[in-house]
């Protein structure tokens, strides 16, 4: 079970750089879709024998970031008539080295925790802080206010992988509430992108800067 | 039901007063008078509920736990707290129907129910304060009165001046506070818990006591107005309605320095300096009060000095009392915190009386200006009768209220050159206290012949629209009440002494209290009787005049005519001029501005004088220093970039140095 989970979290830890390296939004929200459904599938892999929990988490987590969250995005998108190219604030090579160098960073850092001996053998403490930063970088680096979508999802996405160590401690509700939360959030995210579309006729947030005092 | 559940539900009755009236018409007078019926009933309550605890043999005390993360809802009563309630019981409510006439609501619809809604939180907030046992409960209380007060001070708030006043105000509690967390967090690390118990003689350092002490100082300084920390109180009491300027000012700032009798109470006894710290910081803030006070025009931002002057009194007082618990002289602790107990209850009563009359002369003239009034006790000689009587009270003069309590300071402060019977030592500096108590004295009376004479005697400075008359009963009614107060203080003294005694002891030992008796210290029945032979004898001059003049005729020639065959109303000595002297003789802390017209030509065309006395720490130094701050600060908008990014960006670096931090505190 071991090393398909780290196969699983490999995968996910290219999909990071490749969501950091494309030029198109669809293909980033794609990514991110694929990576969501991946990390759905990641409870029943940590734990091997399939608990009823586990499963309930899985399902939910399939349904909102493989289907739910993707259609509202690129419903959004086409809504508000955008250009599909993603506008980096720093280019798309450095960004994916940024990323590279958050990587290895989270790697060293993980080694550096003081963590339980059941954590230490998968990828599953680095991938989850890599993950979180790359989500960091996507927030941070990118000017369209979709692309803020994205990089809140995969800051969660790294939050749920981190979530997976406690999958048996922490109470299914707990789990369920995150996922709202996101839901929400992409939801109030959606609602904002077509408003700060009608307001600017872009979705550039550097335009929100006229806004300041 | 005993007495403290009962000053609880007058504390939740107060606080609520004004609620109900808020789901009236915005110009339902009737809205009001339900507001003011509910005052009263709270502090009947309330007073029942201090009568009750009062009647038992002990103190009361109740502590139950509730869903904060921190401190207990702890209550008590004992006699510093009887003290200090008995005046939020009585002016409140008496400025609640004071205002029925005053601020009518159908004359003021658009903050007629605000004012009644904050109006009673404050007196409800008050009650909590001074009942609170637990320093979270009590910062709790404190909060909503300071807010409360804000509210208030700037009900009038469509003019630019009341806003200014209010932010000074705002601006200047919190910084008090500020200093109260952090005294009540150092006090919880000393005795382990929130509550307002004892620290154990020996726990502290005396470097820990000084700034514990000092906290205390300035943390409570702020909302009594002590001198250097006054800043926020001319302008809030200047700009609030009267009613509220009374409460603001007759019971308010009190807090302050219950909080300050409260600490030091618990406090194990402090070193000697802070005690002469707190007798030069009163003497200073009286004689400086007093005069910055005839520097005024105003007549309310006089009366906000004068409280400036009596606060300083009262925290001599305390200072004195000090002193005597760390020399161990009892006589100096029960003068010395007798007389500032007593002080206060006076200046409350003569404050307040001085506040609401003032609120009826600006009613009459439409200006708080006194170099625009003049001539109004022909008119209104109920008003200017009980402004009399206030002003003499306020000079310490007898027979009234303010020279018992400021006889038994100079008592104290001439004690202090003596070795006690009991053996403590002397400390002769103190006495230094009695000529600066007679200093003020000597400037009160000053001050107020001049607020007296230009608002009341000589003849009008300006045409008055309506003839001026005395207000109806619902406004004459309370100043009445609170002038009754002001006699019955000075006539029977010896009848409010046993409870300022029992509260004046907390600051002593079981066996110390015993000892020390106010009565044995100070002749009352004497200064009582004394007393009703002036006021007896004034009476009968009165008469005697009455019938001498019901036999001549007399004249009506303008007062300081000074034999000129056509006075004109200019020809009165104005405010200004009557203060300038003394003005001048202050000018190094005073700070007098005048623009003089420079006469050139002999034949000099119109020029135009005027002089003012703004407050000198406000205008030269604080409000200087937050305009520094104000230019130099905006640099940290490099900041603001209105960028989500960049904001985004803070964060990210924020959670690596907190984790690099972590990680390299971890290795060390």
């Amino acid at each position: 079970m071991n090393s398909l989970l780290n196969a699983a979290l490999v995968l996910v830890l290219a999909l990071n750089l490749f969501a950091l390296g494309t030029s198109r939004i669809l293909t980033v929200i794609r990514t991110v879709t694929f990576q969501g459904i991946l990390l759905g599938i990641l409870p029943l892999l940590v734990h091997g024998h399939p608990s009823l929990p586990a499963v309930y988490a899985s399902a939910a987590a399939i349904l909102l970031k493989g289907f739910a969250i993707p259609f509202m995005l690129t419903r959004a998108m086409r809504d508000v008539h955008i250009k599909r190219e993603v506008e980096p604030l720093i280019g798309f090579l450095p960004s994916m080295i940024l990323g590279a160098v958050a990587t290895g960073f989270a790697l060293i850092f993980a080694g550096e925790l003081p963590l339980a001996d059941e954590h230490m053998t998968p990828l599953l403490v680095p991938a989850a802080l890599s993950t979180m930063f790359i989500g960091f970088i996507l927030l941070t680096t990118r000017a369209k206010a979709i692309l803020q979508a994205m990089g809140y999802l995969v800051l969660e996405n790294g939050i749920f992988i981190f979530g997976m160590m406690l999958v048996e401690a922490m109470p299914l509700i707990v789990e369920l509430g995150i996922l709202l939360d996101l839901f929400v959030g992409i939801f109030v995210i959606c609602i904002i992108v077509n408003h700060v579309n009608q307001a600017f006729s872009s979705l550039d947030t550097r335009h929100l800067a006229a806004l300041k005092e | 039901m005993t007495g403290l559940w009962l000053i609880v539900v007058a504390a939740a009755v107060l606080a609520f007063s004004g609620l109900p009236a808020c789901f009236f018409s915005r110009r339902s007078c009737a809205a009001q008078r339900l507001s003011a019926a509910l005052m009263i009933l709270g502090s009947a309550i309330g007073g029942y509920g201090v009568f009750l605890s009062l009647s038992a043999p002990q103190n009361e005390a109740v502590s139950l736990p509730w869903t904060l993360p921190w401190g207990r809802f702890s209550i008590g009563l004992d006699a510093l707290s009887a003290v200090f309630l008995i005046p939020i019981l009585l002016v409140p409510m008496l400025g609640a129907i004071y205002g029925l006439g005053y601020w009518r609501q159908a004359d003021h619809p658009d903050n007629g129910r605000g004012l009644g809604l904050f109006y009673g939180l404050l007196a409800g907030a008050m009650l909590m304060v001074v009942v609170a046992r637990d320093s979270v409960l009590l910062l709790m209380a404190w909060e909503v009165m300071a807010v409360s007060a804000f509210f208030l001070a700037t009900t009038e708030n469509e003019n630019a001046a009341v806003r200014r006043a209010g932010w000074i105000y705002l601006v200047a509690t919190h910084s008090g506070t500020l200093c109260l967390f952090a005294l009540f967090v150092l006090l919880k690390k000393i005795t382990g818990s929130f509550a307002l118990s004892a620290v154990e003689t020996g726990a502290l350092s005396p470097t820990l006591t000084t700034i514990l002490f000092l906290l205390t100082l300035i943390g409570f300084g702020f909302k009594a107005g002590v001198m250097p920390l006054h800043v926020w109180l001319p302008g809030a009491h200047a700009n609030a309605p009267s009613h509220v300027s009374a409460v603001m000012s007759g019971v308010m700032l009190k807090m302050g320095i219950y909080g300050i009798v409260r600490l030091i109470a618990l406090l194990p006894p402090l070193e000697t300096w802070h005690g002469g710290l707190l007798l030069a910081l009163g003497a200073g803030a009286g004689i400086l009060g007093i005069a910055f006070a005839i520097g005024q025009s105003d007549i309310k931002r006089l009366l906000a000095y004068s409280s400036i002057e009596n606060i300083g009194i009262i925290v001599m007082g305390i200072g004195l009392a000090s002193l005597g618990r760390t020399l161990h002289r009892a006589d100096f602790v029960v003068l010395g915190l007798g007389g500032a107990l007593l002080h206060l209850w006076n200046h409350s009563l003569f404050k307040s009386l001085l506040f609401l009359n003032s609120g009826v002369v600006i009613h009459a003239t439409h200006t708080r200006e006194m170099n625009r009034m003049g001539g109004l006790a022909r008119h209104m000689p109920v008003t200017s009768t009980l402004f009399l009587l206030g002003a003499v009270a306020i000079c310490a003069l007898p027979p009234f209220n303010g020279f018992v309590s400021e006889w038994l300071m100079y008592l104290g402060f001439f004690g202090s050159l003596q070795v006690s019977a009991s053996g403590g030592a002397a400390w002769p500096t103190a006495a230094l206290g009695a000529i600066a108590l007679a200093a003020i004295g000597a400037l009160a009376l000053a001050c107020f012949v001049n607020a007296l004479s230009t608002t009341f005697l000589g003849v009008s400075r300006q045409p008055l629209a309506h003839e001026p008359h005395d207000p109806d009963l619902s406004q004459l009614g309370p100043m009445l009440l609170l002038a009754a107060g002001c006699t019955i203080v000075g006539c029977a003294p010896q009848y409010v002494m046993p409870l300022i005694q029992q509260a004046a002891s907390q600051w002593l030992d079981a066996d110390a209290a015993s000892a020390a008796s106010l009565l044995s210290y100070v002749p009352l029945r004497w200064i009582g009787g004394i007393a009703l032979v002036l006021l007896g004898a004034a009476g009968i001059g009165f008469l005697l005049l009455r019938l001498r003049l019901r036999t001549r005729s007399v004249c009506g020639v303008g007062t300081w005519s000074c034999g000129y065959a056509r006075p004109t109303s200019r020809m009165q000595y104005t405010s200004t001029s009557f203060g300038q002297m003394i003005v001048a003789l202050f000018a190094w802390a005073l700070w007098p501005q005048t623009k003089a017209p420079k006469i050139q030509a002999p034949l000099p065309s119109a020029g135009f004088f005027s002089t003012t006395v703004p407050d000198t720490l406000l205008d030269h130094f604080v409000l200087p220093f937050f305009r520094w701050t104000g230019r130099l600060l905006p640099r940290l908008r490099l900041l603001q970039q209105g960028r989500v990014q960049i904001y985004l960006l803070y964060i990210v670096v924020m959670v690596l140095l907190l984790l690099i931090w972590e990680t390299i505190g971890n290795k060390s």
